[in-house]
């Protein structure tokens, strides 16, 4: 199916059927050691099974021991989505066989989870949608499985890395109340800002240290029932979430047009295909069997304990955005972009704190320093220009002491490299030149040598004085300022 | 030294002669390792620890050497231990196939704290497969025989450590204890068994079988051996959240208060028609000489005693369904290639586990599976909360209980086919283990020839008082200072 095609098709089947989807999020805590052993929680950078030990192998014999940090971070992220933080909270163990478990159960939580009964509000389109949680819970994540050949079942042979094993997992899971694609990635970006600014998650998509699994069902316009639903897997970015549940809308919607039943089951998202894959039936579906963990005696939280959690929670995205409209009288518009990343935010506020007004320290950061950041793989405060040198630069510009080319140009020379932009511009000569007597000769000369340009402006091509612009500011090694250039041209050339 | 004879000498008795010079720690571990050779032919040890041994021996040897005041009772002190203990480097199965090649690269807590203690490790005991059983009938090693009588079972599931220890070999050994694992073979073998409080000794490196229920204790030929044996390997484990934080108290001195003036519970369900006879006359006797020692024994009542054993079978099952779950044939033990993983799971598993385990395992699987359960698994734990309850309210008015460890004294081997037969040799210890509780058996008798045990159970973190209470019934009596003949077929 084409792309406009399919597109014509959702609009069409979303004029009948209304989606219901609700997500879970699995999100590895930033502990420094796993969540049941000292173990280093490094598992990318690390050699295959090198940090393992007795407990997260699960030899015989050895025992779980809870990480305080993991709990903690939980307990942050429970109160940063506004849950209910219950006195008593139990560890279950969830039983089943695969390599890359090697107790045969994991370590999680069942019927009284860490939290439960919270929310999170986001805006799509200037509509608020309000977004029950259902839990946060912890439990372990799983090692990590090489196949030669595409599926477990069918690889001549697997390898199995335990690095990944008993590294702290939180589980977030979402009532079904989104109604769109679009609220649903809107949830999962809002979902992973909060999580990184709380500092619980680093919200890495790409490598699943933030991931997520959706489930979408449809009904007839008006209904107030639940249809069946499908559980969708590996979407491992935002884009993806969105796209699958766009793909699975349209083929529920032709299924029940056909008069068929959708299949109750879990379907994989398969990028380079652009469709969901059905992975297993849900009828054929694993009974758990959980039971309490008995090596793991239950935790009380008491009330003290979340109330000091609590008066350490971080200022939060949305109380930052006005904060920063507040404060620094920014639009929506920028107060959202400056907010995405914590690291951009801070950023700004130190730009502020240098004298840099904001609006200017709003455009530099959301224009060229984003593209450098992007373009280097380095954030502006691990660049080696950083938020002081930044500050520096745009005052030089404020102060109209250089020019904006000239700057753009110097933050893109010192963004890794670093310096001092003030001593730079000196040993060069980058200074601004604002001489009016200077400028008006070069721009007499300019004009003498270019007649025709001269002759089209005058006859109303107002292009031609871009040409001219360009001769002076070449002239200038492009340091004349701008604005005065334009003037005196304008001014000679109608004179 | 070849003339040392070790044999059916006490924790103490060893002591004085590395004290006097008489014997070194080297000295102790070859005439020991001499009596475990003599009993080869029950069957008791599954492994040698050796080089270890020497090790350890030498290192106690300069501990007592260079700093004597600081080496405790323990150094240079011969043991064994039971199969399902880790030890690094050594060769740990838990009676099992599925383990046979197993050697685990750490030490449990318990064994450590008796390393540090300067203990010298000698064998590694058979015992039940996963410490499921109460015959040591289930070891895929093969049986053990009692030292009183080598055609009958010595109990279970840690017959080995009961056995080396009632032979005289070593003199004391650890084992483990979930339904009666430590107290009924010390009953059927006579020596002194302890279960320790759950959470007094930490379970870290212990091959679980019930996590909920497993305790590690010492087997020993004196209640005062043992008592030191549980002072070196109690108190709190970080690396065991179930080990209770709490301050261990000191035993030695509670050892000695007697039992004047003490109020001791007879459960009247523990002395119901299920006793044969001359187990009920020996118990009897018993409690007749700690009413002479000075204590008041009156009866009580725990009436649900009588759910104790479908609860525990429904719990330990269901905990060992998990427990169990990590033995799959991938990363360590036995492996059985297959084409297909399921393939590599199912025939590793069914190769590996024998039929007790596997009956257990699927209990378990059974009880825990949606949809029953609510009627099993969550119903039993209710029951086990009023078991507790129950013993706690008799408490409130005795001091301890006393009643036989076992209905029965050591059956012949074969004799018990049908598992729920077997499933009743345990009647009179799973409670405590529900419950969780200190629980000692001390020898109180003989009946045809056979060793009978009184079983003392206090409450929770009473190990003290439950100590106390078997010290000075031993005390007053000579049963623990018997020690079988020579072993019939082996010669010396």
């Amino acid at each position: 199916m084409t792309q406009t095609s399919a597109v014509g098709l959702i609009d069409a089947i979303l004029e009948r059927y209304e989606p219901v989807i609700g997500l879970e999020v699995h999100g590895q805590l930033l502990t420094r050691s796993k969540m049941f052993c000292s173990c280093s929680a490094e598992y990318i950078d690390a050699p295959p099974n090198s940090n393992c030990c007795p407990v997260c192998l699960g030899l015989p014999g050895a025992l779980p021991v809870m990480n305080r940090v993991a709990v903690e971070f939980t307990v942050r992220t429970a109160l940063a989505l506004d849950c209910e933080i219950p006195e008593f909270t139990k560890f279950d163990r969830k039983n089943y066989f695969y390599p890359d478990l090697p107790k045969g159960y994991q370590i999680s939580q069942f019927d009284m989870p860490m939290s439960h009964d919270g929310h999170l509000t986001v805006s799509v389109d200037g509509e608020e949608v309000r977004c029950g949680i259902t839990r946060v819970h912890l439990e372990e994540d799983t090692g990590t499985l090489q196949h030669a050949g595409d599926i477990l079942q069918q690889a001549r042979s697997s390898l199995v890395d335990l690095n990944r094993c008993g590294v702290p997992l939180m589980e977030i899971v979402g009532e079904p109340d989104l109604r769109s694609p679009e609220q649903a990635r809107e949830y999962l970006v809002r979902l992973r800002q909060i999580l990184v600014y709380i500092g619980v998650n680093d919200g890495n998509l790409e490598q699943g240290s933030f991931r997520c699994d959706a489930n979408i069902s449809l009904r007839r316009r008006g209904d107030t029932g639940l249809g069946v639903k499908v559980e969708v897997k590996n979407m491992n970015s935002f884009r993806a979430v969105q796209r699958a549940l766009e793909f699975e809308i349209v083929r529920q919607g032709r299924l029940l047009d056909q008069g068929q039943t959708i299949a109750q089951e879990t379907r994989g998202w398969v990028e380079a295909r652009g469709a969901t894959i059905g992975q297993r039936s849900k009828e054929y579906a694993h009974d758990y069997r959980y039971f309490p963990e008995p090596d793991l005696p239950p935790l009380q939280l008491s009330r003290e304990y979340v109330e000091r959690v609590r008066a350490g929670l971080p200022e939060l995205p949305q109380q930052l955005v006005e904060r920063l409209r507040r404060e620094h009288g920014l639009s929506a518009y920028d107060a959202a972009l400056i907010t995405a990343e914590r690291d951009d935010a801070r950023s700004f506020e130190a730009l502020v704190a240098a004298g840099v007004p904001a609006k200017a320290a709003a455009n530099w950061l959301m224009g060229e320093v984003a593209r450098l950041s992007r373009e280097t793989r380095t954030a502006l405060s691990q660049s080696g220009l950083g938020v002081r040198g930044l500050a520096a630069l745009i005052s030089l510009v404020e102060a109209g002491s250089i020019n904006g080319p000239t700057a753009k140009q110097l933050l893109e020379e010192l963004y890794l490299r670093g310096g001092d932009p003030g001593a730079v511009v000196r040993e060069r000569g980058l200074a601004q030149v604002s001489d009016t007597e200077e400028i008006g000769r070069i721009v007499s000369s300019v004009i003498e040598a270019n007649a025709a340009a001269a002759a089209d402006f005058r006859g109303g091509k107002e292009q031609a004085l871009h040409s001219l612009v360009g001769q002076v500011m070449k002239a200038t090694r492009g340091r004349a300022d701008a604005r005065l250039v334009n003037r005196l041209l304008r001014e000679r050339l109608s004179g | 030294m070849s003339e040392l004879t070790t044999a059916g000498l006490s924790v103490t008795a060893m002591a004085g002669l590395l004290r006097s010079g008489q014997a070194s720690p080297q000295d102790l571990a070859a005439a020991s390792r001499g009596e475990l050779d003599r009993i080869e032919g029950l069957h008791a040890v599954l492994r040698r620890t050796g080089e270890l041994a020497e090790r350890q021996a030498a290192r106690a040897a300069r501990l007592l050497a260079e700093t004597p005041e600081a080496a405790g009772p323990l150094c240079g002190i011969p043991f064994a231990h039971k199969d399902v203990i880790c030890l690094e480097g050594v060769g740990t199965s838990a009676g099992s196939k599925i383990l046979e090649s197993f050697v685990p690269p750490y030490t449990a807590t318990a064994l450590q704290r008796l390393l540090d203690a300067g203990a010298v490790p000698l064998a590694v005991t058979n015992c039940d497969e996963f410490a499921m059983g109460s015959s040591n009938e289930n070891s895929a090693y093969g049986p053990v025989g009692n030292p009183w009588d080598p055609d009958r079972v010595p109990g279970g599931s840690s017959g080995g450590s009961a056995t080396v220890v009632a032979a005289g070999a070593v003199p004391f050994a650890l084992g483990s204890d979930t339904g009666g694992s430590i107290r009924q073979p010390a009953s059927f073998c006579g020596v002194a068994g302890f279960k320790p409080t759950y959470g007094r000794v930490s379970r870290y490196g212990l091959i679980a079988f019930a996590s909920s229920l497993d305790q590690i204790g010492p087997f020993a030929r004196t209640v005062e051996d043992a008592a030191g044996v549980y002072s070196a390997i109690a108190g709190h484990d970080p690396h065991d959240s179930t080990s209770s934080p709490a301050a261990v108290e000191p035993v030695a001195a509670e050892l000695r208060r007697g039992v004047q003036g003490m109020r001791l519970g007879i459960p009247r369900e523990y002395m119901g028609e299920g006793l044969e006879p001359g187990v009920r006359q020996a118990v009897e006797a018993a409690f007749a000489q700690l009413e002479k020692l000075g204590a008041t024994l009156v009866e009580v009542s725990l009436p649900t005693t009588d759910a104790a054993l479908s609860t525990y079978y429904i719990i330990a099952p269901a905990e060992c369904s998990a427990n169990l779950a990590r033995m799959d044939g991938v990363r360590f033990g036995l492996h059985v290639d297959r084409a297909s993983l399921t393939d590599t799971y199912l025939q590793s598993r069914d190769q590996g586990f024998g039929p007790e385990v596997k009956r257990r395992i699927m209990l378990g699987t059974y009880a825990l599976s949606s949809g029953y359960y609510d009627a099993y698994y969550r119903k039993a734990q209710k029951v086990r909360t009023l078991i507790a309850a129950e013993f706690d309210s008799a408490f409130e008015t005795v001091d301890a209980l006393v009643c036989p460890t076992s209905p029965v004294v050591a059956f012949e081997k074969g004799a018990k086919s049908d598992p729920l037969s077997m499933y009743l040799c345990d009647v009179l210890t799973i409670p405590v283990n529900l419950a969780g509780l200190p629980g000692i058996s001390v020898p109180c008798g003989v009946s045809a020839g056979l060793p009978v045990g009184l079983q003392v159970i206090g409450p929770r973190f009473q190990d003290g008082r439950v100590l106390r209470v078997a010290h000075a019934y031993e005390q007053a009596t000579d049963w623990h200072s018997r020690l079988p003949g020579p072993v019939p077929g082996v010669t010396a």
